[in-house]
């Protein structure tokens, strides 16, 4: 397909990845962060981490929106969707995600609560249309990718003047993240996650643009590099933070310029900024509370607002005792590090969120990584 | 679903309020323009969960390409 075959050409990333080689300083190690989770999946579905030198080091961020959303919202859903003649619409990762007692909305669904599977909030509209005597609520998760469509949804329901439609909002912010990670004392003090750049998102920078990010370069001294999602993208970035540490920059530099702008889509922010104003403080999976990290639905628009209509309490429910998910989430352990991965917890059964969806840490790793890394012990035995 | 992994799609045809028909590698779908602004058939687009998230711009989309193509040429130089 266009713009997507010519930027996974194996001889290209062969050719970056020889650039890569000749060019690092084989006296020092590089870590890298890839803040989003459609990175993690690219680095591991397409090898990249093969085609690195052996001192260049790909560290998993927590830019998994399904991850990163703590049990107790999840938890709240689930009791929203167990309510009598309610329907409840998510994607579809979402239904998978296990609480501490292992319920899912899934479950929940098997046990005869309405969830519907959307793929895309005008789908819930939709849904809220054709059955006007039961309450539909969009359980609403994601970065800045996901909130324009919100947006979007709870204006359409003003205008159409459905009142049986409202929104769980779970909207969280990119920047919040990593600057959350960037003043941890895992990092700041500790010295356990050794961070010398980002890859910027993609489809979050196409939206916010890449300016968000000037603040990081410069006050924490951290070179960003904006990549599209296929691997010569990610290759090319990786290239490009390279040079920056090489000559001692840190800039904000833009590899995905075919869709993303200094100052991002400004017609979705705006729809954002009509719609939803930040929380004071909300809980992340693994990140634990971070304060204005998350969006809420602006009370002008509270008839739409879920959390007001169902008085939906503010739950903290703490993961599953064996679960890494939160260490993975900091980059502090990788996916292999964890106890149950692969054994108890996959994808067919999954008992933390980042084994749920593909963007996540260990599913990526399950599907295309544990075997690379087995053949890699072999090899280096042998 | 891969919320994150959206891919660029051919713009096909305009549809009634500001909708869209796109080719992705021969799925025909239709998505909502509301967070895009003039777009019309031939363009292509991100689409994420059913929107259209921005439009590709085919001329940076080729520099690109020839950045990657120039590496290689260098390489080549090199060896």
């Amino acid at each position: 397909m266009k713009y997507i075959d010519e930027f996974r050409t194996g001889a290209l990333a062969q050719k970056i990845a020889a650039k890569i080689a000749s060019e690092v300083n084989p006296q020092r190690d590089y870590h890298f962060m890839e803040f989003c989770g459609g990175h993690t999946h690219a680095i591991s579905r397409f090898g990249i981490i093969d085609l690195l030198p052996d001192n260049v080091h790909m560290i998993h961020g927590p830019g998994c929106p399904v991850c990163v959303l703590p049990i107790g919202r999840v938890e709240s859903a689930i009791r929203l969707a167990q309510k009598p003649g309610l329907i409840l619409c998510s994607y579809g990762d979402m239904l998978r995600i296990p609480t501490a007692s292992g319920m899912s909305l899934l479950k929940a669904k098997a046990q005869g609560a309405d969830v519907r599977m959307v793929y895309s909030s005008a789908d819930a509209i939709k849904i809220a249309q054709n059955n006007l005597q039961h309450q539909v609520v969009f359980f609403a998760i994601g970065f800045e990718t996901t909130t324009p469509p919100t947006a979007v949804a709870i204006k359409q329901a003003q205008a159409l003047d459905l009142n049986n439609f409202s929104v769980f909002c779970n909207h969280v912010l990119t920047p919040s993240a990593i600057s959350h990670i960037l003043q941890s004392a895992e990092v700041r003090q500790l010295g356990l996650v050794p961070l010398d750049g980002f890859i910027g998102p993609a489809h979050v920078s196409v939206v916010i643009g890449s300016q968000p990010y000037e603040y990081f370069a410069e006050e924490f001294q951290k070179p960003v590099v904006i990549a599209g999602f296929e691997p010569l993208d990610v290759m090319q970035a990786i290239l490009m933070l390279i040079r920056q540490i090489n000559t001692g920059r840190a800039e904000v530099e833009n590899e995905f310029t075919r869709a993303v702008l200094p100052a991002g889509n400004i017609k979705a922010q705006l729809l954002v900024a009509e719609v939803f104003e930040l929380r004071r403080i909300f809980e992340w999976r693994g990140l634990g509370l971070v304060p204005y990290s998350a969006l809420k639905i602006k009370s002008c628009y509270a008839d739409f607002d879920a959390e007001q209509r169902f008085q939906i309490p503010a739950l903290s429910i703490a993961d599953n005792k064996a679960c890494e998910c939160g260490a993975i989430l900091r980059g502090v352990k990788r996916p292999q590090d964890c106890k149950i991965f692969g054994t108890v917890c996959t994808p067919e059964n999954p008992i933390g969120s980042c084994m749920v969806s593909s963007e996540g840490a260990c599913a990526a790793h399950y599907s295309y990584g544990r075997f690379r890394e087995t053949n890699h012990v072999t090899s280096k035995e042998n | 679903m891969l919320m994150c992994l959206a891919i660029p799609a051919c713009v096909e045809q305009l549809t009634n309020e500001n909708h869209a028909i796109v080719n992705l590698g021969g799925i025909r779908k239709e998505i909502s323009l509301a967070l895009v602004e003039e777009i019309v058939p031939g363009d292509y687009v991100i689409v994420h969960v059913g929107f259209a998230l921005q439009k590709l711009d085919q001329t940076e989309a080729e520099r690109t390409l020839a950045m990657f193509a120039e590496i290689s040429a260098l390489n080549e130089e090199n060896t």
